[in-house]
Formats: C-alpha cells, sequence, structure tokens
C-alpha cells in the first residue's frame, strides 16, 4: 500500500475517514503557505492536497481560482511547488500529493517531475485535467517511481470510466461530489453518495469526496459512506481572511468531523 | 488523404485535456456528431439553414484595384463577410445548435473575442427559441461595445470576465466552468476549431463549406485552382474552413497569417505557431503561447478575434507537416490593409480578416502577376468602426466626446 492509502486505511480502522485538506503553494506568500500546510496537519488533516497555481485553472471556483493568481502575480515558479513539498515534509509526516493541471508538468517533464517530486518527499499528483485516457507517460512514470495518482470519477461517468478511474487511481480515487467547479456549498449533492457507491462496485477501497464540502457536519456525513473527505475553497478563505491562526481554527472545526462516533462503516 | 482526418489526434496533437466531469458530454456530442454527419435529415435541415438564413454560397469578388498593391497576381476574396451577422461564425453556430436541439439541450453557451461568435450563437438561441450566456473577456467588452449590445438585443445573457487576462482565453476558461456545473441541459458552442475533441473536428467540418464553395468557384472563374489559399488565423476556424478542401491539392500552398501584434519578436504578439511551443491549453495538445513553466502567457492584437494563445490542433499539425505555413502580420500591416481594401475596392473587412489582406499582398509580390490568391475574407469591419476610427484619427474632435 501506498502512505496515502495507508493513512486512509488506518483511519478507516480506527472507525472514520481521512480528512485531505487543499492549499495551494505561494498564496499568500511562500513560507506563509508552507506555514499553513504545517498548520492543518497538527490541527488533524490526514493528507495534504498542496495546488500548483496555474493560469487556466478551469476546474477551480472564484476563491481558489483568487488565490492562485495571487501567487502568480506575485512570482510563484513551478519550482516553488518542490521547495514547499520538501519544507512541509520536513516538518510533519502527512502525505503530500500535489494537485496540478497537465501543462505544466507537461512542459517540466512528466519523468523529471516524478523524479523531483519523489526527491522532495512527495507522495503523488492530483490532475483535475488529465484523465487516464491521455496519461500514458504519467502511468510509466509513476510506476517507475512508485507515486500516487489520483484520477477524478464524477457523477457523469459511465461505468466503464468508473472502472478505469479505479484502476489506474493508486492513493484514492477523487470522487466529485457534484457536477461543478471547486467552492462551498450548503449540500453536498446526495450525487456524492451514489457515486461513491458506484465506485464500491467498481472496485473501489479508498474513494475521497471532494468539491463543497465546507464544515465539520459535512465532513462526518462524507465519512459515513466514503473513505475520505476533501477540503479545498474553506480552508483558502480562512487563510485569505485570516491568516495561518485561522485556517489553523478552520482545519480543527473540520477535523471535529473525523471523530469516530460509531462502528466502522465495513 | 489529409482531408479524411477524423481525430481525436492530428499527429501528435489534439486529444482530451479536460476534468472528467466533462467527458460524458463530449462523448455524447461525439456519437450524435458522427451520427448527424451521415444523417440526409440533418444535412437537409442544415443546408436549408443556409440557403434561406445564412445566405450561402457566399460570393466569391475579384479585387484588381486592390490587388494591384499585392504584386499584381489575381486576388479573389471569399465573402464571408456577407453572412448574416457578418462572419464565418455562423455556419459552425448554426450546425452545432442543430446539434444541441437534437440532444434535447435548451441553453446555448460561449465564448467570444472580437463578439462575432457571441453574436452568432445569440442569432441562433433567438432562432431556436434556446437561452443562451455568452462570456467575454472585460477587455473585448469595452473594444467590442457594439457587438455586446447586439447580443444583449437578441437576448443573450453577456457575462464580463474578470479573471487572468481578461481577454478570450479567460472567456473559455468560464465557459468551460459553466458547463461543467450545467452539462445536463446545456450545449457549450466552442467557437473555434480549437477546445477538447470532438470541436476541432467538428468545426472544421462545419466550415468546410467555405473552401468546398470557393474552390469551385475559382475554378468557374479562373478555369484552374489557386496558386495559394490564404486566412488568418486565431483559433484558426474560417482558415481551416477554407484550407480543408484544398488540403489534397499539392499544388495550392496554405498560408495562414496570425496576428503579431506589435511585432512577433516584441512580447505583445499573438503568434502561436510562429512564436509559441506545444502544450496543452483548453482541452488540447497544440501550439501555445507559455513561458518556461507552463503558465499561459497573455495574447496581444489589436483584433480581438485573434487576441489568443492557442491554435487548433489540426493547423499545428498542418504546420509540423509543412503543408500549410504561418507567417505573422502586425497589428500596423493589418490596419493599413484594412484601409487598403476600404478604398480601393469599397470593402470594409474585419480587422482579423485584414491579417490575410495584409499577408496576401506580401504573398502577391513574392508570386507576381501570372498567381492566383484565394483569400478568406471571414468577417466584415462594422465592428471595428471604434478601433478604426480611433486608429485613423477619423472622429471629429467633437464627436469623439
Amino acid at each position: 500500500m501506498s502512505r496515502v492509502e495507508t493513512v486512509i486505511a488506518a483511519r478507516k480502522a480506527a472507525g472514520s475517514g481521512a480528512l485531505v485538506g487543499y492549499l495551494p503553494v505561494g498564496f499568500p506568500d511562500l513560507q506563509t503557505s508552507i506555514d499553513a500546510a504545517v498548520a492543518l496537519v497538527e490541527n488533524g488533516v490526514d493528507i495534504i492536497e498542496l495546488g500548483l497555481p496555474y493560469s487556466d485553472p478551469v476546474m477551480d471556483g472564484p476563491v481558489i481560482q483568487r488565490a492562485t493568481q495571487a501567487a502568480l502575480a506575485d512570482g510563484f515558479k513551478l519550482g516553488h511547488g518542490f521547495d514547499a513539498v520538501a519544507a512541509i515534509s520536513a516538518r510533519v509526516d502527512a502525505p503530500i500529493l500535489v494537485m496540478t493541471y497537465w501543462n505544466p508538468v507537461l512542459q517540466y517533464g512528466v519523468d523529471r517531475f516524478a523524479d523531483d517530486l519523489l526527491a522532495a518527499g512527495g507522495a503523488g499528483l492530483i490532475t483535475p485535467d488529465l484523465v487516464a485516457d491521455e496519461a500514458a507517460g504519467w502511468l510509466a512514470a509513476s510506476d517507475r517511481t512508485g507515486l500516487d495518482r489520483v484520477f477524478l470519477a464524477a457523477p457523469s461517468s459511465t461505468d466503464a470510466r468508473l472502472r478505469q478511474s479505479v484502476e489506474k487511481s493508486r492513493g484514492f480515487v477523487y470522487a466529485v461530489s457534484t457536477m461543478g467547479i471547486t467552492g462551498a456549498r450548503a449540500d453536498v449533492d446526495q450525487a456524492a453518495r451514489a457515486l461513491v457507491a458506484r465506485l464500491r462496485t467498481a472496485g473501489s477501497t479508498s474513494a475521497c469526496v471532494g468539491v463543497g464540502i465546507s464544515t465539520g457536519d459535512q465532513v462526518r456525513e462524507v465519512l459515513g459512506y466514503a473513505d475520505g473527505a476533501i477540503v479545498g475553497s474553506a480552508l483558502v478563505s480562512a487563510l485569505a481572511d485570516g491568516g495561518v491562526q485561522a485556517v489553523a481554527r478552520a482545519a480543527a472545526a473540520l477535523a471535529a468531523g473525523t471523530v469516530a462516533t460509531g462502528p466502522a462503516s465495513e | 488523404m489529409l482531408r479524411d482526418e477524423l481525430g481525436p489526434y492530428f499527429g501528435e496533437f489534439g486529444g482530451r485535456f479536460v476534468p472528467e466531469s466533462l467527458i460524458a458530454a463530449l462523448d455524447e456530442l461525439d456519437t450524435a456528431y458522427t451520427t448527424a454527419k451521415t444523417d440526409p435529415m440533418f444535412q437537409a435541415e442544415l443546408a436549408q439553414l443556409h440557403a434561406t438564413y445564412t445566405g450561402r454560397p457566399s460570393i466569391i469578388t475579384e479585387v484588381p484595384r486592390f490587388a494591384e498593391h499585392a504584386g499584381g497576381a489575381r486576388v479573389i476574396l471569399k465573402r464571408e463577410d456577407l453572412n448574416h451577422t457578418g462572419s464565418h461564425k455562423i455556419n459552425n453556430v448554426l450546425g452545432q445548435a442543430l446539434l444541441a436541439r437534437r440532444l434535447g439541450k435548451t441553453r446555448l453557451i460561449a465564448e467570444t473575442g472580437a463578439g462575432q461568435h457571441g453574436v452568432a450563437t445569440a442569432t441562433a438561441a433567438a432562432l431556436f427559441g434556446m437561452s443562451c450566456v455568452v462570456y467575454m473577456g472585460e477587455v473585448d467588452t469595452e473594444r467590442q461595445a457594439l457587438n455586446v449590445a447586439r447580443m444583449r438585443l437578441l437576448g443573450a445573457e453577456v457575462v464580463p470576465v474578470k479573471t487572468g487576462s481578461r481577454t478570450l482565453k479567460d472567456a473559455i476558461n468560464d465557459a468551460l466552468r459553466d458547463w461543467v456545473a450545467n452539462v445536463a441541459d446545456t450545449h457549450y458552442l466552442l467557437g473555434t476549431v480549437a477546445g477538447p475533441h470532438p470541436f476541432p473536428v467538428m468545426v472544421r467540418d462545419f466550415h468546410k463549406i467555405i473552401g468546398e464553395e470557393a474552390r469551385r468557384q475559382v475554378l468557374d472563374l479562373t478555369g484552374r485552382l489557386p496558386d495559394a489559399v490564404t486566412a488568418c488565423v486565431g483559433g484558426g476556424s474560417n482558415a481551416m474552413g477554407i484550407f480543408h478542401a484544398f488540403l489534397d491539392d499539392p499544388d495550392v500552398a496554405l498560408y495562414g497569417y496570425e496576428a503579431a501584434g506589435e511585432g512577433h519578436l516584441t512580447e505583445k504578439h499573438a503568434a502561436t505557431i510562429t512564436r509559441g511551443r506545444p502544450g496543452v491549453l483548453h482541452g488540447a495538445r497544440s501550439y501555445m503561447l507559455q513561458d518556461e513553466d507552463g503558465q499561459t502567457i497573455e495574447s496581444h492584437s489589436i483584433s480581438a478575434g485573434l487576441d489568443y494563445p492557442g491554435v487548433g490542433p489540426e493547423h499545428a499539425w498542418l504546420n509540423d507537416i509543412g503543408r500549410a505555413s504561418y507567417l505573422p502580420i502586425t497589428d500596423d500591416e493589418a490596419m493599413q490593409a484594412l484601409r487598403l481594401l476600404s478604398r480601393t475596392e469599397g470593402i470594409i473587412p474585419a480587422i482579423e480578416s485584414a491579417h490575410a489582406l495584409a499577408g496576401t499582398m506580401k504573398l502577391g509580390m513574392e508570386l507576381g502577376p501570372e498567381a492566383v490568391i484565394l483569400v478568406n475574407l471571414s468577417g466584415r469591419g462594422d465592428k471595428d468602426m471604434e478601433t478604426a476610427g480611433a486608429y485613423f484619427e477619423l472622429f471629429d474632435a467633437e464627436a469623439a466626446k
């Protein structure tokens, strides 16, 4: 099992599931983004999803767009991503998955990117605009390095495509809760529950739900049927509004939703 | 046969680099399009719209007074500017709107740069009784205010996009975000030969009527095929439309003219093939303008319709196999050609199309008076009067206030 899978399995064994927290590198500045990621782990986040700012983030809503655009305007370079992974993994043990749109990886060189991510202590990649069909180079590089590769599964995906996402993913499958982009929502769709059930049928033992989750109660609800809950915009908002202290409080509030309240669901 | 390429790849270009949430919609569209392509009912419906709504076939016009400035070559314009809504864009829009209706979609969304594609989409939405949202970079809503009013008059909602460079590329991002969230009832009516499969192939096919008509018309007029076919290239839809019928005529040279802005060696240009390198943008692998980290670089052109840092994957492929040549034309070269055609022939072209005219002037000098050059005059210049008026100081000082 990969480090990410091990963490998720351990949280499930304890009767709950994993909390995955997203923050972008370089927002509001490089050092603060590192400190904020460390604070996530110190406040109950199990797995870090570290976003690399990109000029054309089609899967992201306004909160994350604003943050990543500010980081780019402030001079974010791809190299800062590896620096941040190394700095965070020197301070905390939680596995770090880098979330990146595909072109930066392609331009850096897929193999070189994999090697440098591994050397920095990263656990793998979440690729929002790379479906497994187009990922031959990354499948080979991740097999060679042992890095995790998280592909997305959507409510609109056919059963055959869900099976492909499950088969090709390592670490977990990213179950997109709703048809839409990142950002807080009052209700995390019923669609998420149905999608995770379909992913189970497709053979998934490690499915994390993301998009729209912003409260501890939603985390608890999601962990009732999924193996992990992914939170992004709510953490980025807290960081933007109140700095590292606020993001630490937000993480702790979300982590309250991971406290086991009953027997393991499986 | 080069004309037989069906995607999703053209050589190493193309593909589908999109969030998983969109794959089902792309598959649905691909299936519907593949069926419609050989469905006589669909083709008849589209042909009927071409004949009774768009005004096809569009004519060709030989322009001898303009041609005196193009080395004396015979210059023939394909008059897509005379189509309903003022450009070639309507060809693709009607095709896709018919498909959307077949798919049971009730809402059309589109991106637009100059506004021509947005106007065409708003027009189709009005015609078919669909709702319509057009995403347009805030910068473009300012420089193409007339087209914004036109879209709103047609009943569309125009959303000024305030993120990124606030131009066409950001409008595409927002349209993709909308589509991800509303794919059940919404068709994204992409306006160029870029984006994920099947858009590059489908949009090309809806425009290839331009080249098919023109090839026949030029044969009828001159008794032979042209020596060269020219078009402007932003995303590249009008160029693919006129090139396609000639792809397997090896003696016909194909020239695409990219917007070089203040010069392709400056940092303010939109010369994607001339200055860019392969990468992934808006769902496909193609040439694009990007920095060493793969971040998209903002493009620049006086023409909103060419102000795009990407280009369709089929053009990238035609460039790499040497079938078509892509050359830069500056803002000023285009504006001089715009004025020249206006004054020599009484035809005011769109600034986009003026890039093709400026390129044709240079090409004519090279090829000489024996040559026949077919130019795609992709749009009319009405929408550009603000820009041209300011550029040539045509407004009276009082009126300008």
